[in-house]
């Protein structure tokens, strides 16, 4: 039987390939903008409160910083304790137009020692996890070549 | 009322007795490190359990319902005697906000005389968020999405300073330096050894550019403080105690554009400007105009080093120094023993590990002993006003400047 595939959370993402995107949501009455999505009520003091709207962020953004995870994260990250740790890492982006930093991990292969603070980046789908069941699905940052 | 949630200088509170049982990993309860240090606070104090007329415990998450309701855990420890009780829980800042319940209560005229204490036992490895599928607990998804550990998220502060501002790993490692050798004379602390710069690069990476000698441990350990009104201390004929000018709780202001534990995006600032001050450059600043002063004034500060670069981005957000310039006071030696300005005087989370509800309030116990003269080895010559700040999760901070 095929596995299924999952978002790890439903709702913040969506897409293949080149349209993938995170998806935000946006104040219709002051535009501020918010991932994770906010879909109860405006978080802007000074906003009375409009309808919230999806809002998918921009592709790509610039490095704020980034760091790995030499150590097994624990639980509810789903590792498998049979296997030696991969240290992995995460990135922290600059999104220009949404005027915000948004947290991701780097699609696998690429280490601190390929990354500089405002180097570009692009998010790409990706997979968390496995299975039996089901492929847990992500999102995740690729550089772009696109140096600092 | 501003809308930093300042409203101005307030009235003082003495501080009549701090106590501390020694942090560590101990294996016992945190209702035996609590007891432990309120009954050394109450005899620093020269009072008994039954002369205080309200106790107010710091929270843990990690003991379970009597964690949840720790000033009634602590009250019954020290044996029911009918005392007010308040529990509060403001994760880092527990402890803080817990001192600030007690001085409301004072200044309102609810109490006299106030126990305040806070303890934690605190697991092995990193912390870790409750139990249970809970998609809707931004501390339960940083987990499951992104194996966001603590770690992680300074880390991140920290290569963020290396490219903004040209610190090294070599200034961090400073930092733990100077705080072990201040450690090494606190009697309280939990590691007592003096640290090399090489024994810190020879520690392994944990979180790039982080390696194990710059990130604070969790520890066990209890701290508690007698706090009491002017008018109490002076018949208690406490003729010159050490005063708390100035407690300082506020939150962040929309756009937070930091990015803070436990978040996996900061807010946006498309359709807001951010304040020109960051939330820990708030904190700070609301302690200042409480207390009248400025950090020209102080003598010392001890700051929340959950890690060795975030010792130095304090001495930034506190106004030790202008943004960026902080690895050049530590490199001058003004945040030691001796220098202008000593930081961590007692060592820091550097030398304690952080034992979490605990913690602030040991840091006012720290201010105290170096107000009064009474810090052994560490004193620091004459200590006339200090400052203790700290930040945690889900938008929470302290700052407490005392003086005498």
């Amino acid at each position: 039987m095929p596995r299924t595939r999952t978002p790890v959370v439903a709702g913040w993402f969506a897409g293949d390939g080149d349209d993938f995107r995170l998806l935000g949501t946006r104040c219709s009455a002051c535009a501020s903008v918010f991932f994770p999505r906010e879909d109860a009520h405006c978080r802007n003091p000074a906003c009375p409160g409009g309808a919230l709207e999806e809002a998918p962020l921009s592709r790509r953004g610039r490095v704020w910083s980034y760091t790995d995870s030499r150590y097994r994260p624990p639980s509810p990250y789903v590792t498998d304790p049979e296997l030696p740790w991969e240290p992995y890492t995460l990135i922290a982006v600059e999104l220009a137009a949404e005027r915000l930093v948004v947290l991701g991990q780097a699609v696998p292969g690429v280490t601190v020692a390929d990354l500089a603070v405002g180097m570009e980046v692009e998010v790409v789908p990706g997979v968390l996890h496995e299975d039996a069941e089901t492929i847990w699905t992500t999102w995740q940052w690729r550089p772009t070549g696109v140096a600092a | 009322m501003a809308a930093d949630g300042g409203g101005g200088m307030t009235e003082e509170v003495a501080v009549l007795g701090a106590g501390m049982h020694p942090w560590g990993k101990w294996g016992r309860s945190f209702v035996e490190y609590g007891a432990v240090a309120a009954r050394a606070a109450l005899a620093d104090a020269g009072l008994e359990w039954r002369d205080i007329g309200s106790i107010v415990g710091a929270d843990t998450v990690r003991g379970g319902y009597p964690g949840y309701v720790a000033g009634a855990t602590f009250a019954k420890a020290l044996g029911w005697q009918g005392a007010r009780v308040t529990s509060v829980y403001a994760a880092c800042a527990s402890g803080a906000q817990a001192v600030n319940t007690a001085r409301a209560q004072i200044l309102s005229g609810l109490a006299d005389v106030v126990l305040v204490v806070g303890a934690d036992a605190a697991p092995k490895g990193f912390f870790r968020p409750a139990g249970g599928d809970r998609p809707d607990d931004p501390d339960w998804l940083r987990f499951r999405v992104l194996g966001a550990t603590n770690p992680a998220y300074f880390g991140l502060y920290a290569r963020r300073r290396m490219a903004v501002h040209g610190d090294t790993p070599e200034d961090f490692a400073q930092v733990k330096v100077k705080n072990a050798a201040l450690g090494a004379l606190n009697p309280y602390a939990r590691y007592r050894k003096t640290v090399t710069a090489e024994e810190v690069a020879a520690s392994a990476v944990v979180a790039d550019p982080l390696r194990l000698l710059d990130i604070c441990a969790t520890s066990d350990g209890g701290a508690a403080l007698v706090l009491a009104g002017m008018e109490f201390a002076r018949r208690h004929r406490a003729a010159d105690p050490v005063r708390i000018r100035a407690v300082s709780t506020v939150t962040p202001r929309y756009p937070n554009t930091v990015l803070d534990l436990p978040d996996i995006a900061t807010d946006s600032a498309v359709a807001v400007r951010p304040a020109a001050d960051t939330f820990r450059e708030s904190i700070a600043r609301a302690a200042y105009e409480e207390a009248g002063i400025g950090p020209q004034e102080l003598s010392f500060a001890e700051v929340y080093d959950l890690s060795t670069a975030l010792e130095l981005q304090w001495y930034e957000d506190l106004g030790l120094c202008d943004e960026g310039e902080a690895a050049k006071l530590l490199r001058e030696g003004t945040t030691t023993l001796g220098g202008r300005i000593p930081v961590n005087a007692s060592g820091g989370l550097a030398s304690f590990g952080e034992a979490v509800p605990a913690q602030a309030i040991a840091q006012i116990c720290e201010l105290t002993w170096q107000l009064r003269g009474a810090a052994g080895d560490r004193q620091i010559a004459g200590a006339r006003v200090g400052i203790a700040a700290n930040q945690g999760l889900f938008g929470h901070g302290s700052a407490v400047i005392a003086v005498r």
